[in-house]
């Protein structure tokens, strides 16, 4: 009777002893770490040996460098020494790696090895910053308009079409023309040459033909997934710039974009950053014979400023803005039709155009300089020579450039200017001191709810409210192995929903215990009490666990924030305290009482036995 | 130790009539209490922006006032928060003034003023976020509620899955009431611990409806009356012993997890409470104003395995 079979006790072993692995990381405190990642150069070995290098030169102690997916990641005694290794390695590494300060888990390397990670703090809990950026969706179809009422105007030029005008109106495109014919021709032409673009024909009251060409709705959201998804680009290039840690920046639904930068105290700066607009400029470059060597030796010519393109070499350039990089519509990494060479693809507004038609024809076979321009500091993204005039717009950057090249420039020239103004829609700023006040609290309010509620059950129910503890600190331990394997984001109100949900576990077994007593109390043989006891109970902790969840779920998908790290929690916790309040404490109670043939008693505190009928059991308890 | 000394079952459906006034009163003072004072809804859902600040020192509230009055910022208040060294700003939506300019503008004029002041946190919360975090609080009511109400009617019975839901309604009209009256905020934890009651309390509904079902099948000649009577007072004892665990948990979480989660706790420890009267007295005796006959629950076990006899895993 009351036996178990041997799997149950290999299921548990293995679920505890699994359990009790991942949870152990969270046990071990964390330690000042420097992260050094690039988003341009490969980090590997030969960077692992210049960090250490650098900190040995500084003379600053560590405990340990590694290398892994994300980066270097070097631990140090204390906070001071991490800042003061900092400061030495950013300076050392310069401007293509991101330096940022980290809190690493002092657990053993072989843990890491195996997944194990501590529970992931979510930002109330460890400080920083988290941003939902909502993106000006209107702008940016505004922009694309813009775009094509030039690649129209070009297009009616090439095909010959007599056009009066052609004009953005909102987000469509109107044309104007004198005759039907004409109208005729341009359509066509459209329809063959831009399939993207819906035309619709109308008269305006002064007779003009009109042709209204307007975004077909797949194109629209083509342009407004490509809008957020640029958006991001920029933003994330603008995070690495802040030496942010573990910095997430993602989509949230078709138009916003969460940005969330933990540990970062100084919020001013941070939304300084994330809001900056940088500026592209073209100007030309100054290759009369001599400049640069003068340049390079100290002497910079009036009217000329010295940089260095990317890859090093230095160049002079003339300090006359050409064109400003708002007059660029969108620049697209591709090949040249002919040479079929990596190339980026640049399209000019109206204004544009003419003023590139203009300097292009003055100045070929001269080099012009596309420079960007971000927090006062400026730097040449190509410099590419001008082979002959252009007109129309469009411009095509080739020559010596491989196809990342060619998606790295065209990435920078967009990042001139957002694809789609941004605004903050919601902003939460926690400091460090706060976050780490509140893990205290949460952990003081789960550790003194545990205790009182162990002592009142072990007082009241004797050994089976000890089994019941038991089974209770089980279901915490797999809690937090399941949140540490999840690496779900734990919250203050998670770290409630422990607390809460290791309160409501005890329920099933309070049912078990109280349901034993009953069988007791009419009659039953300790045994036959105890079997009866959790099968009758099994189906009310099912169905009332299961309304518990519906509610966890629904918590889930429609919270956000603090409240979805509530649900999490919540309905992982419903999970483990029906393994653990039926599974294991009965295995615990097959080991105690199942082994004894005869059994005369249940330690399950007193069993009160009323005087009048039902008549009185044999049994005393 | 047995705390429930218990002889004969109590006869609770003989004061039905009493109890079900007693929830209509409450449940309707909740109600008028939430039409007139309404909620005090937090920056979640109203938009603003909330600056908490720490000083190093005593907050002087004078002087910060003062400090702030300079901005003229329009309407805002400034409170202790928790502690004495610590205040919270609140400040609703501005028309033209970004959130991001806002917070910097306050802690500069503070910081200005007293450079002990520390910025602990900023919360800003747009109008159309605002909007839509309300939006899904109450879409997120209605989907537990539909989906509690499915699963009471496919495990036991309509007259059950009404009665549970209807009951649990009542709770979290009452939590609103409670909430409306004091002028508490009401946050996003909040609502949080207002869902989880949902489901808490339903809870303790399956338990007692589950003992009727039960009683129903063992009690062969007794009343339906007197069955309902029997499993709310068989299973008294372990719901109050149950909900007390739950309220000790809750009870640390208030006195331990901060100012943050204040609310949150008081939100859960009314709910655990008013949970229990209504499951046992709430819930049961709508059960049985429903009608509810042995027929109704010990035909379906006939067919094949019932709930309550399920072999344990």
């Amino acid at each position: 009777m009351n036996r178990y079979p041997l799997w149950k006790y290999i299921v548990i072993a293995v679920a505890l002893s699994t359990g009790a692995l991942f949870a152990l990381p969270n046990l071990f405190p964390e330690v000042p770490a420097v992260q050094v990642s690039s988003a341009k150069v490969k980090v590997d070995t030969a960077l692992l040996g210049t960090v250490e290098e650098t900190l040995k030169a500084a003379n600053i102690p560590f405990r340990g460098a590694a290398l892994d997916a994300t980066g270097i990641k070097v631990r140090f005694a204390d906070p001071d020494t991490q800042i003061r290794a900092k400061d030495a390695l950013a300076a050392k590494l310069g401007d293509n790696y991101i330096v940022a300060l980290n809190l690493l888990s002092a657990s053993p390397q072989w843990l890491s090895a195996i997944g194990a990670m501590p529970m992931y703090l979510g930002l109330d809990l460890r400080g920083g910053v988290h941003f939902l950026l909502q993106v000006d969706m209107k702008a940016a179809l505004d922009k694309a308009a813009d775009r094509y009422s030039t690649d129209l105007r070009s297009l009616m030029r090439g095909e010959k079409v007599q056009y009066a005008g052609i004009a953005r109106e909102g987000a469509n495109v109107v044309l104007r023309f004198r005759d039907e014919a004409e109208r005729t021709k341009a359509r066509l032409a459209i329809e063959k040459n831009y399939p993207d673009l819906l035309l619709r024909e109308a008269e305006a009251s002064g007779g003009d033909l009109r042709l209204i060409a307007g975004l077909k709705p797949e194109a629209q959201k083509r342009i407004q997934d490509g809008a957020v998804a640029q958006n991001i680009q920029i933003l994330r290039n603008r995070v690495n710039e802040l030496g942010v840690a573990e910095p997430i920046i993602q989509q949230q639904g078709a138009e916003r974009v969460v940005v969330q930068l933990p540990g970062v105290q100084d919020t001013a700066r941070a939304k300084d950053i994330l809001g900056r607009t940088a500026s592209l400029e073209i100007r030309m470059v100054n290759d009369e014979p001599g400049v640069l060597e003068a340049a390079v030796a100290g002497s910079v010519p009036l009217g000329s400023d010295l940089f260095t393109e990317r890859g090093g070499a230095p160049l002079v350039v003339r300090r006359q803005v050409v064109l400003t990089g708002d007059r660029i519509n969108d620049a697209q990494p591709g090949f040249d039709s002919r040479s079929n060479e990596p190339a980026v693809h640049v399209n000019l507004d109206g204004t544009g155009a003419r003023i590139f038609k203009e300097v292009t024809r003055e100045n070929v076979g001269k080099r012009m300089a596309i420079v960007l321009v971000e927090k006062g500091k400026a730097e040449v993204i190509t410099a590419p020579v001008i082979r002959e005039e252009i007109g129309g717009g469009r411009v095509q950057i080739s020559g010596r450039m491989t196809t990342r090249e060619a998606n790295d420039v065209a990435l920078l020239m967009r990042a001139g200017a957002l694809a789609a103004p941004m605004e903050i829609v919601e902003e939460r700023t926690v400091g460090p001191s706060l976050g780490a006040e509140n893990i205290d609290k949460g952990f003081k309010s789960v550790l003194y709810g545990f205790v009182v509620l162990s002592a009142f059950m072990c007082v009241y129910y004797l050994l089976m409210g000890l089994i019941s503890t038991i089974a209770l600190s089980v279901n915490l331990l797999l809690l937090v192995a399941i949140l540490s394997m999840l690496q779900a984001t734990l919250t203050l109100p998670g770290i409630a929903a422990i607390a809460l949900t290791l309160g409501m576990a005890i329920d099933a077994n309070v049912l078990i215990n109280e349901r034993i007593r009953e069988e007791l109390r009419w009659g039953a043989t300790p045994h036959a009490a105890l079997q009866a006891g959790y099968e009758r109970a099994w189906g009310t902790i099912f169905d009332s666990n299961v309304t518990t969840l519906i509610a966890g779920i629904a918590l889930f998908l429609f919270g956000s924030g603090p409240v979805r790290g509530f649900a999490v929690v919540h309905c992982i916790g419903i999970l483990t305290s029906m393994f653990s309040a039926v599974f294991v404490s009965r295995g615990i109670v097959a080991l105690v009482y199942g082994g004894r043939k005869k059994l005369d008693r249940i330690s399950i505190g007193q069993v009160w036995k009323p005087q009048a009928p039902p008549p009185a059991a044999p049994t005393k308890a | 130790m047995e705390f429930f000394r218990i002889t004969r079952d109590i006869p609770f459906m003989r004061h039905a009539l009493a109890f079900n006034v007693i929830s209509l009163v409450t449940f309707l003072l909740a109600v008028v209490f939430l039409a007139t004072k309404g909620l005090n809804l937090g920056v979640d859902f109203r938009g603003g922006t909330v600056i908490e600040v720490n000083y190093g020192h005593a907050v002087d509230f004078t002087r910060m006032r003062a400090a702030l009055d300079k901005l003229e910022l329009g309407e805002y208040s400034a409170q202790a928060f928790g502690r004495s060294d610590t205040a919270l700003i609140r400040m609703p939506l501005a028309e033209g003034l970004s959130s991001a300019a806002l917070s910097e503008k306050v802690m500069g004029a503070l910081k200005a003023d007293d450079p002990t002041a520390t910025q602990q946190r900023v919360e800003f919360v747009g109008p159309q976020v605002g909007k839509e975090l309300y939006e899904n609080g109450a879409l997120a009511l209605l989907l537990v509620s539909l989906g509690i109400v499915g699963y009471l009617a496919l495990r036991f019975e309509w007259r059950f899955a009404v009665a549970a839901i209807v009951a649990n309604l009542h709770d979290i009209v009452i939590i609103l009431g409670f909430f409306a009256l004091f002028q508490w905020e009401f946050s996003l934890p909040v609502l949080a611990a207002i869902l989880a009651v949902l489901g808490y309390s339903v809870n303790e509904s399956v338990v007692i409806a589950d003992r009727i079902r039960e009683n129903f099948r063992k009690m062969r000649r007794a009343t339906v009356t007197h069955v309902i009577d029997n499993a709310i007072t068989s299973t008294l004892s372990r719901t109050i012993i149950t909900h007390g665990s739950t309220l000790m948990m809750v009870m640390s979480i208030y006195f331990f997890g901060g100012e943050t989660l204040h609310y949150f706790a008081l939100a859960l420890a009314i709910g655990i409470c008013f949970g229990i009267y209504s499951s046992a007295l709430v819930m049961a005796t709508l059960v049985m104003w429903l009608g509810v006959s042995r027929e109704d629950l010990v035909k379906p076990e006939k067919k094949g395995g019932a709930a309550g006899d399920k072999i344990l895993p």
